[in-house]
């Protein structure tokens, strides 16, 4: 097999990633458009996108913060939709893990979804990449994911205050989140864990705000892998 | 909102160190550590585990209609859950659940 460039190997991370871009242009827009309509200033709006980069968790803080909880729940909520990037980082250490500490923070700064999921894809379908090369296809998806992510939220935002409030924005966070969350739901452990997520948090709802939903996703990720154990058992 | 400036950049500063903290975890500092595989198997379930009990009220209860349930809004949860489960795409899902909401906002007399 010919060894390729780290340079062909970016162009490939970035023709990879291009499918993808159609789909978080919209969805980094309407953050934008949801953050201006909750009221905050387009410093804030893009100090968000840029410093935080993580379109779930940015969605779930601006919710928190429209609902009225305190400050740490605020946080805590928000921090806890990230929790699955620790699993990333995780799988990325066989490939990158070498890499230098500067290389290792920036690829850790644009870690995603997608960056996460496209790359360790990519690398497991060609094992005879080396470093330089798997370096090369990480900041190939990465780059354009963020560039566009913080680029159309800008648009969103400026666009943002023009919407009437007949059109229900409130509702693009509900619809976003569920639409998020619906492909997620790929076995019976997620479903368990979604349900009792729902019931727990409704069930709780007359707590302080946020903290019902702490306890919630608690007893659903202990559900999720408590589901998961018995299903391995079951399948031996 | 009810948030000062300064209340506004903490939370974004915060967000912003904790998030990295967590993208950096193994890949930078715990280098070829490996994570119990209990915590492995908790950390999966975190998105699955939060989102639901963040929107489940908000779609029962909504804000704009003063905690009044909305057949349009309820509807519109329903079909972009549906459709996403269906189709696993995230801007069909959301745009079939905006067509939902206006269509049935549109109907009740809530939209122009």
């Amino acid at each position: 097999m010919v060894e390729i460039s780290p340079k062909a190997a970016f162009a490939k991370g970035f023709r990879a990633t291009l499918p993808f871009l159609i789909v978080v242009t919209p969805f980094s827009m309407l953050f934008g458009v949801v953050a201006q309509e909750a009221g905050l200033q387009l410093a804030q709006t893009m100090g968000f996108t840029i410093l935080v980069i993580a379109g779930a968790a940015q969605f779930a803080a601006l919710q928190m913060m429209v609902d009225g909880a305190t400050l740490p729940l605020v946080l805590l909520a928000a921090l806890a939709v990230n929790l699955r990037m620790a699993m990333y980082s995780a799988a990325l250490v066989p490939h990158l893990g070498k890499a230098p500490l500067r290389v290792r923070a920036l690829a850790a700064y644009l870690l995603f979804d997608q960056t996460y999921a496209i790359s360790v894809a990519a690398y497991e379908k060609d094992p005879t990449w080396q470093l330089p090369q798997k370096i090369g296809f990480y900041f190939g998806v990465a780059v354009p994911l963020a560039s566009v992510w913080c680029s159309m939220t800008l648009v969103g935002a400026l666009i943002g205050s023009a919407v009437p409030p007949e059109f229900a924005l409130d509702f693009a966070l509900p619809i976003t989140f569920l639409a998020l969350i619906a492909p997620m739901l790929r076995s019976l452990a997620h479903v368990v864990a979604a349900l009792i997520s729902v019931v727990v948090a409704l069930a709780l709802s007359s707590l302080p705000t946020g903290v019902g939903l702490i306890i919630a996703a608690i007893a659903a990720m202990v559900a999720g892998a408590l589901v998961e154990t018995w299903a391995e058992r079951h399948s031996k | 909102m009810t948030w000062t400036n300064s209340e506004i950049w903490t939370i974004i500063g915060l967000l912003a160190v904790g998030t990295f903290a967590i993208r950096f975890s193994f890949l930078g500092l715990l280098g070829g550590a490996t994570l119990p595989p209990v915590v492995l198997r908790l950390l999966r379930y975190t998105p699955v585990a939060v989102i639901p009990g963040m929107v489940a009220p908000l779609v029962l209860w909504p804000q704009a209609t003063g905690g009044q349930t909305d057949l349009p809004r309820l509807l519109a949860a329903l079909v972009t859950f549906g459709v996403g489960v269906w189709t696993k795409n995230l801007i069909a899902s959301i745009l079939s659940g905006a067509a939902t909401l206006y269509a049935g906002l549109w109907f009740s007399g809530g939209l122009l």
